[in-house]
C-alpha cells in the first residue's frame, strides 16, 4: 500500500525545479512550505490526540489507575494484571472461545467468496451475473446491528421464519436458537458468510477477468474440456491471490467482530460468546476495571501486530507482495 | 468470451446447476430483507400466523404512523441524519487537507509521518485508554464522540495521497507560476479535479457513522441522544420488552414495530445502493491494486 515510504524522497518532483534538491535545513523547508505544513495540522493533531495519546494511555496497564490521579500519579504495579490475566479463570475459555471462531473462520468464511467467484466466473450470461452481483453485495453495506435484528427476527421463538418452519413443517423441537450457547458459534458464523461471501467475490473476481481470453481458446483448440480449462488455466489465475488473502486473513485472526459478537451475546451464552474484545468491554467499561481491561487489550493488541508482522514476512518469504 | 464453446451434456447440466446454486444465493441474500419490508407493512396478526411472506394480505402503516407519532423515534432518526452528515463533511474535510501535503514527495518530514500513519493501522492503544481520552476531552455524552474519534480513516488517507500524486503536476505548477498560493492551488485546482474521490470517500464515511455501533455503545449513556442502530438494536434483542416497556403508549404494534424499525435504518442505504456499489467496488479495488 505504501512501497514508496522505503525510498526517501530523493528528487524534487517535477513542480519543483531546482527548489528542493538535497537536503535544505528544517527552518527553510517550513517557511517555504508553510501552507503545505500548515495543511497537516489538523491531521497530525487527530493522529496525537486520538491514537498516539491512547498508546501513551497503555501505560496505565502497568499501574493502579486511578481516574483521580491520573496517568503520572497512580501506583505502577509492574506485571500484575498480567499476571491476573494469565493465570485468573477467564483466559483459558477467553482463548478458547477467540481461536475456535478464528479456525471455524479459516474453513467456512474464508473459502466462501472463492467458491462464489469461480461459480460467477463460469456464469456466461452477463444480465444473470450483473444482477446476482448486484444482490450479493447488498449485506455488506447492512450494518452488524441490522443483521443482528434480521437474526432475532427470523430465529424468534413464537413468530421467526425459520424457527417456525423447524417446529411447523419439519416437526422439530421449539428452541430459543439465539439464547442457546450449542448455536452460538454457528449463528456468528452464518451471520458473517451472509454478509461478507458476495463482496468477498470482487477481489477474485477483478483476478479471474485478467485471464487472456487466448488461453481459453488454445486450450480448447488442444481439446481441453471445461474441467480441465478451469483446473490448468482459471485456478492458477487466482492462486497468488488467494495465497495474499490467506495471510491477510491469519493476520487477522484474534479480531473477532466487537460489534457482532457484543450483539449476539446474551445472559445465556456468555459463556461460549465473550472473547478478548468484549471481554475488555465488560470488564473495563460496565465494570470500571480499567488497568485490568487495558492489559487484556494490550496483550491482545501484541499479539495481533505480532500476527500481522509474520504474516507479513511470511507472504515476502513465499515470494509475494507484503502489506508494507 | 463469447465464443461458443463445445456443449456436452456434463458442460450442460453444470451450468444449469450453476445458474440455479447462484440464483438461490442471491435469493438468501435479498429475502430476508424483503420479508422485513413486507412484515413491516402487515397487521399483527398476520405477522403472528403466516410463516413468511413477501406480500401483506392486509396492507397497513400502523407501526410507520406509530414510529413518526414518537418522539424516542423521530430524535433518533434527527440525530442519525445530522451526525452522519456534519461527521461525513469533518472527516472528508480532515482526510482531504492531510492527504495533499503527503502527497508532495519533496515535502521533508513527509516519510516520517506517513510512517506514523501507517503504525496506527498495525497497533493501536485499543478500547479503554481511547475511551479515556474521549472522557477526558469531555466528550462523553457528546455526538462529536461519534465523529471525532474516528475522523481520519488510515486506508483511506493513504488512496487519497495516491491519487492526488498521481493528478498532473503541470496544472498545479502552472496555478503557482499564475501566483496562486498553495491553498488556491488546493482549493481552486486540486479539489475540482477529484470530485470523483470526494465522492467515494464521503460515501465510505457516511456509511461508516451511519452504520456504527460501537461508539454510541461507548460514548454516549443518555437515552435521549440514541442513535438509530442503537434504537434497532433496543426493540430486537432478547431484552426488548423491557425497551418497549419504556415507550410512552399503551398500546403498540409490538411484532410490526420490530419490522419497521430495521426497514427505516436501512432504507438510506439501499437508497444510496446504486452509488455505492459503483463507488466501493472501486475502492476495494484502488485499495487492493494499486501499491
Amino acid at each position: 500500500m505504501a512501497t514508496d515510504l522505503a525510498k526517501p524522497p530523493v528528487q524534487a518532483a517535477p513542480s519543483e525545479p531546482g527548489r528542493a534538491s538535497g537536503r535544505v535545513p528544517f527552518r527553510t523547508a517550513l517557511r517555504r512550505y508553510r501552507w503545505l505544513y500548515l495543511m497537516l495540522v489538523p491531521g497530525l493533531v487527530y493522529f496525537a490526540v486520538f491514537k498516539y495519546l491512547p498508546m501513551y494511555g497503555l501505560t496505565i496497564a502497568f499501574q493502579d489507575f486511578v481516574p483521580f490521579l491520573g496517568y503520572s500519579g497512580s501506583e505502577w504495579v509492574g506485571f500484575k494484571h498480567f499476571e491476573a490475566l494469565f493465570t485468573g479463570p477467564d483466559f483459558g475459555r477467553l482463548m478458547f472461545n477467540t481461536l475456535f471462531l478464528a479456525v471455524l473462520t479459516v474453513l467456512f468464511v474464508f473459502p466462501a467468496p472463492i467458491v462464489v467467484a469461480l461459480m460467477l466466473n463460469e456464469l456466461r450470461v452477463s444480465v444473470l451475473k450483473r444482477s446476482i452481483q448486484s444482490l450479493i453485495y447488498i449485506p455488506h453495506f447492512l450494518s452488524w446491528a441490522i443483521v443482528a435484528s434480521l437474526t432475532y427476527l427470523l430465529l424468534a421463538v413464537d413468530f421467526g421464519v425459520i424457527a417456525r418452519f423447524v417446529h411447523d413443517l419439519v416437526g422439530g423441537p421449539k428452541v430459543d436458537y439465539v439464547a442457546q450457547p450449542d448455536w452460538f458459534r454457528p449463528i456468528i458464523i452464518v451471520q458473517t458468510l451472509w454478509k461478507a461471501t458476495g463482496w468477498g467475490t470482487i477481489i477474485y473476481l477483478a483476478a479471474l477477468a485478467g485471464v487472456n481470453p487466448n488461453l481459453y481458446e488454445a486450450a480448447r483448440m488442444d481439446g481441453a474440456g471445461r474441467w480441465r480449462q478451469f483446473w490448468h488455466i482459471t485456478l492458477p489465475t487466482i492462486r497468488p491471490t488467494i495465497v495474499v488473502m490467506a495471510i491477510l486473513t491469519s493476520g487477522n485472526l484474534l479480531d473477532a467482530s466487537f460489534e457482532q459478537i457484543w450483539l449476539m451475546t446474551n445472559s445465556l451464552n456468555r459463556s461460549v460468546a465473550d472473547v478478548f474484545d468484549t471481554y475488555v468491554y465488560y470488564i473495563g467499561i460496565t465494570q470500571g476495571a480499567f488497568s485490568y481491561s487495558t492489559a487484556v487489550g494490550l496483550f491482545k493488541g501484541v499479539a495481533g501486530a505480532l500476527l500481522i508482522f509474520g504474516s507479513n514476512w511470511l507472504a515476502k518469504r513465499l515470494g509475494q507482495r507484503g502489506l508494507f | 468470451m463469447s465464443v461458443n464453446h463445445y456443449k456436452s451434456f456434463g458442460s450442460r447440466v453444470f451450468d444449469a446447476l450453476n445458474i440455479l446454486l447462484l440464483t438461490g444465493l442471491a435469493l438468501v441474500m435479498i429475502l430476508p430483507l424483503l420479508y422485513v419490508l413486507a412484515g413491516s407493512f402487515a397487521t399483527e396478526s398476520e405477522i403472528a400466523t403466516r410463516p413468511f411472506f413477501l406480500w401483506p394480505e392486509k396492507f397497513v402503516t400502523d407501526t410507520y404512523a406509530y414510529i413518526f407519532g414518537t418522539d424516542t423515534f423521530v430524535r433518533a432518526l434527527v440525530t442519525t441524519i445530522c451526525v452522519t452528515a456534519v461527521g461525513t463533511a469533518v472527516q472528508v474535510m480532515l482526510t482531504l487537507t492531510m492527504a495533499y501535503p503527503l502527497a508532495k514527495r519533496y515535502l521533508p518530514g513527509r516519510t516520517l509521518v506517513l510512517n506514523l500513519v501507517i503504525f496506527t493501522v498495525v497497533f493501536g492503544g485499543g478500547m479503554i485508554p481511547t475511551y479515556l481520552v474521549v472522557r477526558d476531552l469531555g466528550l462523553l455524552d457528546s455526538y462529536w464522540a461519534l465523529i471525532l474519534p474516528l475522523a481520519i480513516n488510515p486506508f483511506y488517507l493513504i488512496i487519497v495521497k495516491s491519487f492526488f500524486q498521481e493528478l498532473p503536476q503541470a496544472l498545479e505548477e502552472s496555478a503557482r507560476i499564475d501566483g496562486c498560493s498553495e491553498m488556491g492551488v488546493f482549493f481552486k485546482i486540486v479539489l475540482p479535479l477529484s470530485k470523483p474521490v470526494i465522492a467515494t470517500f464521503s460515501l465510505f464515511y457516511a456509511v461508516g457513522i451511519w452504520n456504527d455501533y460501537m461508539s454510541p455503545l461507548l460514548y454516549i449513556d443518555d437515552s435521549s441522544k440514541w442513535t438509530l442502530q442503537v434504537l434497532v438494536r433496543q426493540f430486537t434483542s432478547a431484552d426488548a420488552e423491557n425497551a418497549l416497556a419504556q415507550l410512552d403508549s399503551v398500546f403498540f404494534p409490538a411484532e410490526g414495530l420490530k419490522f419497521a424499525v430495521v426497514v427505516i435504518a436501512t432504507l438510506p442505504i439501499l437508497l444510496f445502493y446504486p452509488f455505492l456499489q459503483k463507488h466501493f467496488a472501486k475502492g476495494v479495488l484502488i485499495g487492493s491494486v494499486k501499491e
